[in-house]
């Protein structure tokens, strides 16, 4: 589904500090799939994340998303790809403090700029099957991390991406917390959605929800897993 | 085109409640903007407002006045040059003026008198204006004594009272007749404090006044449209407490936008970060930061404004008295007949408005260009 | 947006109260400009410190500040009404 064609990425190029995350690496990612990427920190894991998602470009090489080139595309094309295609939750939440769980859950559709009825049902739809109806109104800041992350969980799914993409999602939380993420994780897989997770934690990849465990170590693939 | 309509709508409804999150910091921005368009603003409606009153109120003035100088000073006239002046072609009238200013030791105020021209007044009556009422408290019937130019008492009797509505023009001011002005000052009989001219066609007038000061070399002689031109100046900007007050208003609105073209703080870039991520584009954060900066501005626009009027208007320019009024002790009260016009309010805007929402678009384009990944990365 | 539109309601209101206390007013301001016809009035009265600013069009013309043409100006009324016409266009 999405193929990273001999990726290199560079970062400060032609800096002083210039760093090589990733050398010439290449990785075929296969739909209703859950892989995993792991590896030690500063193996590039986040680095392939983003540019799976289309949040980075590589400095070369290609980037195959269903068979359409999307490297070169503006950045106005790629955002409206990944708005529509990938669901993000990061390894902080990153959500934003201040305002209700349901605002956060429906910020990612706000430039869409659909009918607010429809946006708040569908959202509220994710809360209910998230188990958090009973937070919606509340602030972010007041809640648990096991809330704060399943509140990220919605978020990322608001626009129904077909792609989930979750970085060291369960750095945070306790063991319970994080079978429970792996849980839900496995109920999206059901419904047909491709999920890539990078963690170096061995509950994840060890998990059996998970389809492929890519290893990873400087930049480059040690170990490309079973398809 | 609803889309858009409603697309708008998300992001303005999320810029105000990101507005709201940092009530400080957007609280203390609208007040010192506010501030800043008020005191713009007061000082254009005041000025605006004492403009307009002059040039229709002093439309009444003398048309020439002809006053002798002495060493570079205003001196009293010889009332001869009038019939000088008579013979001049065009010249329909000429009259002589008494005025003069009265130090009153007992209020510590200064007086305009004056010999009004059609006003008949007996010897000890005089007429106050309402601000000389309201410090001596003279009222119709009362007395006060004058302290004349050879040291003697000389008792006045007050007829009437100046209706406060003319405050702006006769609050010192005190009429009184030709012997009685004499007798203060001690004038002596063929003299006059200046002499007023009358002509019979409007558009000579430059004319006359330039035959007058040929024929009389030792005076000067003061046109009506010269009186209107001086209040039409009279606020000038290098007027000191103009330049303070816009200087003031200017460095206010430097520090603002140095403040914003310093950056965005690390949380507002995390949450732009945060927002680039979950699928908002540049042209969304910009959408938002351009909303930010119109609620903020046209807020402290509107607040200030509105207060600026309240304060000229309503509270007669409080903040302006303590300069007026300077030293002296007699300060008219007197309300302000409004004369705004859009072009008032579009000027004000432009040197308001439009530099804070320049200052803001570039550090929000820059914040708004992070990529996407950042929020990945640290 | 709530808060925005009160006030652009108000701006509004006072620019049309503004615009009818200024119709009411004209009928003052031509008693004024009688009173100012039948005294012989040339000034304002804004300020009764100085004689150049309780009477600013019949200021001398050379002594502006009535004193020392290096002297500072010490009577604030004097820092913000002007110079008479006259001297401006004598600077000019």
């Amino acid at each position: 589904m999405i193929q990273l064609q001999h990726i290199r990425k560079v970062f400060n190029a032609g800096l002083p500090n210039e760093y090589v995350a990733i050398h010439d690496l290449s990785l075929n990612i296969a739909p209703h799939q859950v892989t995993v990427l792991t590896g030690p920190s500063g193996s590039g894991k986040t680095t392939v994340l983003s540019l799976l998602g289309c949040m980075a470009r590589p400095t070369a090489g290609r980037i195959m998303l269903q068979d359409r080139e999307i490297t070169s595309l503006p950045e106005r094309f790629l955002t409206q790809i990944r708005r529509s295609t990938f669901g993000f939750i990061f390894q902080q939440f990153n959500l934003i403090r201040g305002i209700s769980v349901l605002e956060n859950v429906m910020l990612p559709a706000y430039p869409l700029g659909e009918p607010l009825g429809g946006l708040k049902k569908r959202a509220l739809k994710l809360l209910d099957l998230l188990n958090l109806t009973s937070k919606g109104a509340a602030k972010v800041e007041w809640l648990s991390g096991g809330e704060a992350q399943r509140t990220a969980i919605a978020r990322a799914l608001v626009n129904d991406p077909g792609v989930i993409i979750a970085d060291e999602p369960t750095a945070h939380l306790d063991t319970g917390l994080s079978r429970e993420f792996l849980d839900i994780m496995g109920d999206f897989k059901g419904q047909g959605k491709t999920i890539l997770i990078a963690s170096h934690d061995p509950m994840v990849h060890e998990s059996e929800i998970v389809d492929r465990v890519v290893k990873m170590r400087d930049g480059r693939i040690i170990d490309a897993g079973v398809i | 085109m609803i889309k858009a309509i409603d697309k708008q709508r998300y992001i303005l409804d999320f810029t105000l409640s990101s507005l709201w999150r940092r009530k400080g910091k957007n609280l203390a921005l609208v007040l010192v903007y506010t501030l800043v368009v008020f005191v713009l603003g007061s000082v254009m409606f005041f000025t605006q407002a004492l403009k307009n009153e002059a040039a229709l109120v002093l439309r009444g003035s003398p048309e020439i006045i002809v006053q002798k100088m002495v060493a570079g000073r205003h001196d009293l006239i010889p009332v001869s040059h009038g019939a000088q002046i008579g013979k001049i072609r065009g010249v329909k009238a000429v009259k002589a003026r008494f005025w003069g200013y009265y130090y009153d030791p007992g209020a510590q105020a200064n007086y305009t008198l004056m010999v009004p021209e059609d006003l008949p007044l007996k010897d000890q009556e005089i007429i106050v204006g309402a601000g000389i009422s309201r410090v001596r408290r003279l009222f119709r019937g009362s007395s006060i004594v004058f302290r004349t130019y050879d040291g003697k008492p000389a008792t006045f009797f007050i007829k009437g009272v100046l209706s406060p509505d003319s405050e702006l023009l006769s609050s010192d001011l005190i009429l009184i007749s030709v012997p009685g002005f004499t007798r203060v000052f001690g004038v002596p009989p063929d003299r006059a404090t200046d002499l007023t001219v009358q002509v019979a066609n409007r558009k000579e007038i430059p004319t006359i006044a330039a035959k007058i000061v040929d024929a009389l070399p030792d005076t000067r002689a003061i046109t009506r449209e010269e009186i209107l031109r001086t209040y039409d100046a009279v606020f000038d900007w290098r007027g000191g407490i103009m330049i303070a007050i816009l200087a003031g208003a200017v460095l206010a609105f430097l520090i603002f936008a140095w403040d914003k073209a310093a950056g965005l703080s690390a949380e507002e870039k995390r949450e732009i970060g945060i927002l680039k991520a979950i699928g908002w584009e540049t042209a969304d954060v910009l959408e938002m930061k351009f909303w930010e900066g119109l609620v903020v501005s046209l807020s402290s626009f509107f607040l200030g404004i509105i207060l600026a009027y309240g304060h000229i208007f309503y509270a007669s320019a409080t903040l302006f008295e303590p300069v007026l009024k300077g030293w002296a002790v007699l300060y008219p009260e007197f309300r302000l007949t409004p004369f705004i016009s859009g072009y008032q309010i579009a000027i004000l805007f432009f040197f308001t408005v439009i530099p804070y929402t320049v200052a803001t678009i570039i550090p929000s384009w820059r914040a708004a260009t992070i990529d996407p990944d950042a929020v990945m990365r640290t | 947006m709530f808060f925005l539109g009160l006030c652009l309601l108000l701006l509004m209101s006072i620019l049309m109260q503004a615009g009818y206390v200024t119709q009411g007013d004209l009928a003052l301001l031509r008693q004024k400009a009688q009173v100012v016809k039948n005294l012989g009035l040339t000034d304002l009265c804004l300020s009764t410190e100085a004689r150049y600013t309780r009477h600013p069009s019949q200021a001398d013309w050379h002594t502006a500040l009535q004193s020392h043409p290096l002297a500072l100006d010490h009577f604030p009324s004097g820092s913000i009404i002007g110079p008479p016409a006259t001297l401006q266009k004598l600077h000019d």
